[in-house]
């Protein structure tokens, strides 16, 4: 299949070009993502993300987004959102699809449809403080894809694991990061 | 019964002696077997010499303030043993014990013995507690734990990661450190003190103010208090403070709390700031303490003025991952603390976490009873001026126990 005739929608030309030009450029490629969030009441709280910091200056997403957040009613909760650790299924799930459309187009795949079902599994002693020996996030997590596209099961494969290889979210998830949290 | 011929199981002796309770102390080599057999060679107590104390023995030597080395607690607790004339039998090793009717029924390396009632004094030491990514390492990296490191010469040229940073953990960071080995130090949940406080050693205000004291039955997460890390401290002729910020003075690299290793690389934790910031929020309230004893008994006037030291500094370049592949660091010292060993216990009074199931040395089986285990029955349980009062009441439990079969 010739390149021109695939479309999964994603302008690959654009992010190749954005990697040449950027490559005399590196405070350009320095991107600062952030969101900012009001506790409501109890353990619910809303969360907005609109601006960034990238290509050496202030963006700004077409629409700020809200994001609610809180535990369900198991837990006591008003169930107003989604719990944030579920929101970590929401990053990876996008994270990881946003890449295969990508690569995807790059490798000349014309895809038909991208499905995926997220497990992740967690043991909630640890975050009740019942256990030490238990930690407080996922203990595993479960990716299943389900891709249509004009490819064998092996290419799928690669475009799947491509994926993961270049997926900031997948990055994130399975290697450390420093974190900061200050009282200002 | 007693089963260990350490500093508790002899105190306990004592006590068990005064009232007139007819018993052996078993011990599987030799009196304070693991100070002469388990110890690192540069080991010294973390309690000053003054507060080397055991019932009717105590420190009367020229340095109230310095440190006894391993061989000079090996002497102290074999006199005491001379003087309490404890009943031991050394070189008798326990391999099993199970209920009787009677009692206790129990094999030794030299024959059974049966018992009325049994203190359990084998200490909560007995083996190095290896978390399972140790199997994850690279053949070429050398694997040390504290029974079987000596000194820093044992270990190869090369860099040196030292996992864990209690007590054991930041005293082998700075010896490596100091024998020309780069040395990094994985930290997780620590304990931070200053060697002296106003003046004084950390560990008399410890005593003094009624920290030590607080018995187990008032504390609010006992399982917390049971598990703590043991402080950063070293005993020192110079008293110096051996906290993180020492460590990184002296060039040890830190590094967060090592997650796991794969594919040869060794992941850390990037949450090492809050873990500094909790350490330094707890010892700063630990001083609050202190102040307030002081001031409340009138003490101000006689000890130097309160002070605060700087938090612990974050490093300006912390990796999250070393690649263990290639080369560079040649050993691993897993200083992730001990478990106790009752693999002979046959008795079901061990639970799911390898531990004496007990109540303040209790322990869940009638005529049983436990000494010289972590926050027993108040937070100095373990230090060697710690057991006494334990023991005494554990004996005291023990000769009701008896009096009412």
């Amino acid at each position: 299949m010739a390149m021109t005739t695939v479309n999964n929608g994603v302008n690959v030309q654009a992010l190749l070009d954005a990697r040449e030009a950027l490559k005399g450029a590196p405070e350009a490629t320095q991107f600062t993502w952030r969101a900012s969030c009001k506790w409501q009441t109890g353990t619910h709280s809303m969360t907005n993300v609109g601006g960034f910091f990238g290509l050496g200056q202030e963006q700004q997403h077409k629409t700020e987004t809200s994001f609610s957040a809180d535990h369900p009613e198991i837990f006591a909760s008003e169930d107003k959102g989604i719990t944030p650790i579920e929101y970590v299924l929401v990053g990876l799930a996008s994270c990881l699809t946003a890449g295969i459309a990508a690569v995807a187009q790059n490798r000349g795949i014309q895809l038909r449809s991208v499905e995926s079902k997220l497990e992740g599994k967690m043991d909630i002693r640890g975050i009740l403080g019942m256990d030490s020996d238990v930690r407080n996030g996922y203990d595993d997590i479960k990716v299943t894809f389900k891709i249509d596209a004009d490819a064998s099961k092996k290419e799928i494969e690669a475009l799947v694991a491509q994926s993961q290889k270049r997926s900031a979210v997948y990055d994130v998830i399975a290697n450390p990061v420093n974190v900061t949290v200050e009282v200002a | 019964m007693v089963i260990g011929a350490g500093h508790a199981g002899l105190a306990t002796s004592r006590f068990l002696t005064d009232r007139s309770i007819d018993h052996v102390v078993l011990e599987r080599g030799d009196v304070a077997n693991s100070w002469r057999r388990e110890r690192w060679d540069s080991l010294r107590l973390l309690t000053p010499n003054f507060q080397s104390r055991l019932p009717g023995l105590h420190y009367e030597g020229p340095d109230p303030d310095g440190f006894m080395t391993a061989g000079e607690v090996v002497d102290f607790i074999t006199r005491f043993a001379t003087i309490a004339r404890a009943p031991v039998r050394t070189q008798t090793t326990v391999t099993s014990v199970t209920r009787t009717d009677e009692g206790y029924h129990v094999e030794t390396s030299n024959g059974p013995i049966a018992c009325r009632a049994l203190v359990v004094a084998s200490g909560a030491c007995n083996r190095p507690n290896v978390p399972a990514v140790r199997g994850s390492i690279p053949a070429s990296i050398r694997q040390f734990t504290p029974f079987d490191y000596r000194n820093p010469d044992q270990l190869p040229q090369g860099r040196a990661l030292v996992v864990g940073a209690s007590a054991t953990g930041v005293q082998l960071a700075a010896e490596i450190q100091r024998s020309g080995r780069p040395t990094t130090l994985a930290v997780g949940e620590h304990v931070r003190l200053p060697r002296l406080y106003r003046g004084r050693d950390v560990l008399w205000w410890m005593d003094v103010s009624g920290v030590w004291n607080q018995r187990y039955d008032t504390i609010d997460d006992l399982t917390r208090a049971r598990g703590l890390p043991s402080p950063q401290l070293v005993g020192t002729p110079e008293r110096a403070t051996l906290d993180l910020n020492a460590l990184a003075a002296l060039g040890v690299q830190l590094v967060g709390r090592l997650s796991m290793v794969r594919d040869g690389r060794a992941l850390f934790s990037g949450g090492l700031r809050n873990l500094f910031a909790l350490a330094d929020l707890k010892m700063e309230r630990l001083l609050d303490t202190f102040d307030d004893w002081a001031r409340t008994t009138r003490l101000d006037a006689d000890i130097a003025e309160p002070e605060r030291f700087e938090p612990t500094r974050p490093p300006d370049a912390s990796p999250l991952q070393i690649d263990l592949r290639t080369g560079e660091v040649t050993s691993i010292v897993w200083a992730t603390g001990f478990r106790p060993d009752y693999s002979w216990m046959h008795v079901p009074v061990v639970d799911d976490k390898g531990h004496l199931r007990h109540e303040g040395g209790v322990v869940d089986s009638p005529g049983m009873y436990a000494i010289g285990l972590p926050v027993l029955r108040r937070r100095k349980s373990t230090f060697i001026h710690g057991v006494e009062d334990d023991a005494r009441e554990v004996t005291e439990h023990l000769a009701g126990y008896l009096a009412r079969r």
